[in-house]
């Protein structure tokens, strides 16, 4: 990583969270809909070699986003275990192409790009969901939060992504 | 040993993964159990600062709505004002007065979760402590729960864990007070016995076995009710007089009496 890494991973560490507890989370779209849009930090992240340095830090996000919406540590026990699963995931949408280390989220082709992020989408919200009601007589209420919630953070997630991507040359 | 070391290595991140998993695993499942939140919660300093300043400029589109909200109230506390009875005596020593009321204004509301906590601007430095009352114009609000210098959180009545003593008023038949997480509008009553008489339309208050809450404070009206599986007693389903959506104005009730009631009670207890 350069110095120039570190610092756009800083900024955008701080600028979710922000993002996240001020917009976001008080959106109440049907009453119950707040997309998650903090996890867009572990999918835009540089592959590092490093993975227990990026498991920490997706930790102390998802610990942030936690202290500032007073929901204990659920989002921390999401996001570190999507962030564990992170390179399965992507090593699932986009091949053996993954490995090679010249690799770049911009080669790849829309449809890879989407699969892996309503993935990580899917993942994140299955566990937290699960953590939050916390029962199984509520498996209907679990998947229709899971579901309905995936796709409005998946379609922010899209529109917040085009809008700060980095253009092709 | 080596060995150990080297599986140690190899699946560094494995065990980090299950080791930060685990820690926040705990602290989660402590929060179900206790209702104290006592490591992780949105009064701090940090936190307080951020949500104070987004407060602070976003109250200013609603300041119409909530002046007319307060005139309401100051009008309806004009007229009982004016019309009370005058008594024989007035004590002037306030050592009398059995409530201390404490205004306050919300920094972050939240209603979509199935725990919910809200965040105020006042907090130990103004003379609260865990556990007083928070009430708004039109009824109960929450329970404080943590506490920092300058900002406190409040467990409001929209939380699996809240349970509120509350009864049907103009009668001495009280339940608690829960919330099935469902609507955002609507709380639910248990306890109720069968036997006692009621009718869509009555109002809840407050119940006079709570030393947090005075009696007769406005909850809501009972939309519709049944009787639960065992068939003994009623699950009422009561509508909210606040709208817990748009609250900004908030008093926090401190009953001087409240030590001496738990004082009195654990004594009872122990014998």
């Amino acid at each position: 990583m350069t110095s120039n890494s570190y610092l756009i991973n800083t900024t955008r560490f701080i600028l979710l969270i922000l993002v996240q507890v001020l917009v976001f989370n008080r959106l109440n779209f049907f009453g119950y809909i707040n997309p998650m849009v903090y996890i867009l930090f572990l999918y835009w992240y540089p592959l590092t070699q490093n993975r227990s340095l990026f498991i920490f830090i997706s930790f102390l996000l998802g610990l942030m986003v936690d202290i500032f919406s007073d929901t204990m540590a659920i989002h921390a026990a999401s996001t570190v275990t999507l962030a564990y699963l992170r390179p399965t995931i992507m090593r699932f949408c986009f091949g053996v192409n993954f490995e090679l280390q010249n690799f770049k989220l911009t080669n790849t082709n829309r449809a890879q790009r989407i699969t892996c992020l309503a993935l990580m989408i899917v993942i994140h919200h299955f566990v937290f969901f699960n953590l939050e009601i916390f029962s199984y007589e509520n498996v209907l209420l679990i998947l229709k939060k899971v579901s309905s919630i995936s796709l409005a953070t998946l379609i922010m997630s899209l529109l917040l992504g085009s809008l700060f991507s980095v253009k092709k040359e | 040993m080596q060995q150990i070391i080297n599986f140690i290595i190899r699946n560094k991140n494995f065990l980090l993964y299950v080791l930060l998993f685990t820690i926040s695993f705990a602290f989660t499942v402590q929060s179900h159990l206790y209702h104290h939140s006592k490591f992780f919660n949105s009064a701090n300093w940090l936190t307080g600062n951020i949500f104070q300043t987004q407060s602070n400029i976003s109250s200013y589109f609603s300041l119409n709505e909530q002046n007319q909200k307060l005139q309401e109230e100051n009008q309806r506390l004009r007229f009982l004002l004016f019309n009370k009875k005058e008594k024989d005596t007035v004590p002037l020593d306030s050592s009398y007065n059995k409530y201390t009321v404490i205004a306050s204004q919300i920094i972050k509301n939240s209603f979509s979760l199935p725990k919910n906590y809200i965040t105020i601007d006042k907090g130990r430095n103004d003379g609260i402590k865990p556990d007083m009352g928070v009430i708004t114009a039109n009824g109960i609000l929450g329970i404080i729960e943590n506490i920092s210098p300058n900002f406190a959180t409040v467990q409001s009545i929209l939380n699996t864990n809240s349970r509120i003593n509350a009864k049907i008023k103009n009668t001495n038949h009280f339940g608690s007070l829960v919330w099935d997480t469902k609507d955002y509008n609507t709380v639910q009553l248990t306890d109720i016995q069968r036997l006692v008489p009621i009718n869509i339309g009555d109002t809840i208050v407050t119940g006079a076995s709570s030393s947090i809450f005075p009696e007769n404070i406005p909850i809501g009206i009972i939309k519709n009710f049944d009787l639960n599986n065992t068939q003994n007693s009623y699950h009422i389903d009561v509508a909210l007089f606040n709208d817990m959506t748009n609250v900004k104005h908030i008093y926090v009730l401190e009953n001087h009496h409240r030590e001496e009631i738990q004082q009195l009670e654990s004594t009872t207890k122990n014998d």
